[in-house]
């Protein structure tokens, strides 16, 4: 498990482009809430798969399109 | 500074932070043996002291209730600094939609996203205040229900268009329940004080633990928590999106004139 | 097995600072810094884990039985939210600031090109 989380994080800032970080980063955000579960926290792994899994990479999204809308 | 001298300097700085967090945490006791006495001592007396079966809460609202303020007033400054940058770009909405490439069609959203859309609200508004209102006994509590009730209007502009989020929830409704979420959590604070205990006195009556109605102010102050959150998070989703929304609504008007 | 939690926690923040330093672009920088805070949370959790314990939810279970501690969980559900609100506010910068020079990447925004 802990192996799988390291291999998310070195992936998250391996990827260059910010689209497909984000949604690894939504991948590295849900790893870790399961990581969370196991280690027997519930409260902390809702929130942090509700905030790094869902809230998180959708502001990603966000500034993104803004970032390339500005550019038309 | 180039970039090949930056790559030297990090680096030195990079293995050196790794070698001396390496060699503090090797210091610390071995994982899964547990040496503090505080958590020992919380999860004996919690549960009778504030009949609450959610330790994390008691701990989060009635023990350490002065830092959730503190987190509380972070969140509220954080959205009030993002409404306050992004909105200097306002003026460009004053800019005609015409010089856009015209005659570019935005795809109407296809009617299976709509359907399991709208179909999903109400389930998610249902948990999201099931798990605000359930935050002393179950895991849970204010900040996880508020952000999920803020993905709740945002499921509403997935599944319709942007227009349709904003009839459903107005900025002046989001601003509103952030307000008095960041005030009523302070108030709950400050009527602790007032009711002559400390500040944050949990001094409601507690009933018997596993009930809904029990835990003293736990419960009051989780729906304010709850409340604060929701109008946040709800309040920055939606500042993100207007930016990018409003030439899109435009070009979609013309499109259906068309 | 009983050092890898802190070397992976360790191991996360070097590899997050190397993405901060090494970066193209301000959205990638602001990503990279949410995982470095990450491992903030790894570490709180696993100081408080006890072998053989259960969540200190006392729902169902009797009140004695052996539970991990509430104290650090309550800390690094603090820290989840605030690092979210953090990086809100830092990618509202990011996005003002493309829209004022025009560039993503860091290495241009530098204070004496304006």
């Amino acid at each position: 498990m802990l192996v799988l989380v390291a291999l998310s994080a070195t992936s998250v800032v391996l990827a260059h482009d910010p689209l497909r970080q984000a949604m690894l980063a939504s991948i590295y955000g849900l790893v870790l809430g399961i990581l969370f579960f196991v280690w027997q926290a519930p409260d902390v792994a809702l929130s942090q798969t509700v905030v790094g899994a869902v809230a998180l990479p959708l502001m990603i999204l966000l500034a993104l399109a803004k970032m390339r809308g500005g550019e038309e | 500074m180039s970039d090949r001298v930056r790559m030297r300097v990090f680096a030195v700085a990079g293995l050196g932070l790794l070698a001396l967090l390496l060699w503090g945490l090797w210091g610390l006791p071995d994982f899964g043996v547990y040496r503090g006495p505080y958590g020992d001592i919380l999860n004996r007396i919690a549960v009778p002291e504030r009949s609450t079966t959610d330790v994390v809460t008691a701990v989060n609202f009635d023990y350490r209730g002065f830092d959730t303020l503190g987190e509380e007033f972070i969140l509220f400054s954080a959205v009030v600094g993002v409404t306050s940058i992004l909105r200097g770009l306002r003026g460009e909405r004053a800019r005609a939609p015409e010089d856009e490439a015209a005659g570019r069609r935005v795809p109407e959203t296809s009617l299976a996203i709509r359907v399991t859309g709208l179909g999903l609200v109400p389930p998610t508004i249902l948990i999201g205040l099931y798990v605000v209102a359930h935050g002393h006994q179950t895991p849970g509590g204010g900040f996880q229900g508020g952000v999920i009730l803020a993905t709740a209007l945002l499921l509403t502009y997935l599944s319709a268009d942007y227009m349709t989020m904003r009839r459903v929830g107005p900025t002046w409704l989001s601003e509103l329940a952030e307000g008095m979420g960041a005030a009523g959590f302070a108030l709950v604070g400050v009527s602790g004080l007032v009711a002559g205990g400390a500040f944050f006195e949990n001094f409601l009556g507690k009933g018997t633990p596993g009930e809904l109605l029990s835990a003293g102010t736990i419960l009051v102050s989780n729906f304010a928590v709850g409340l604060a959150v929701t109008g946040g998070f709800a309040l920055m989703l939606s500042e993100f999106l207007q930016q990018t929304l409003v030439r899109r609504s435009g070009r979609q008007r013309r499109a259906r004139r068309a | 097995m009983s050092f890898l939690p802190y070397a992976v926690v360790g191991y996360v923040a070097a590899i997050g600072l190397y993405g901060v330093v090494t970066s193209r672009n301000v959205v990638h920088l602001v990503i990279c810094l949410s995982v470095m805070q990450s491992s903030s949370y790894l570490l709180l959790l696993s100081i408080g884990f006890k072998d053989h314990a259960s969540a200190p939810i006392f729902a169902d279970v009797p009140v004695g039985t052996r539970a991990v501690d509430p104290v650090v969980q309550a800390l690094t559900l603090t820290d989840v939210v605030v690092g979210a609100t953090v990086t809100a506010l830092l990618l509202a910068l990011a996005v003002q600031a493309h829209k004022r020079y025009g560039t993503a990447d860091p290495r241009e925004l530098r204070p004496e090109r304006r």
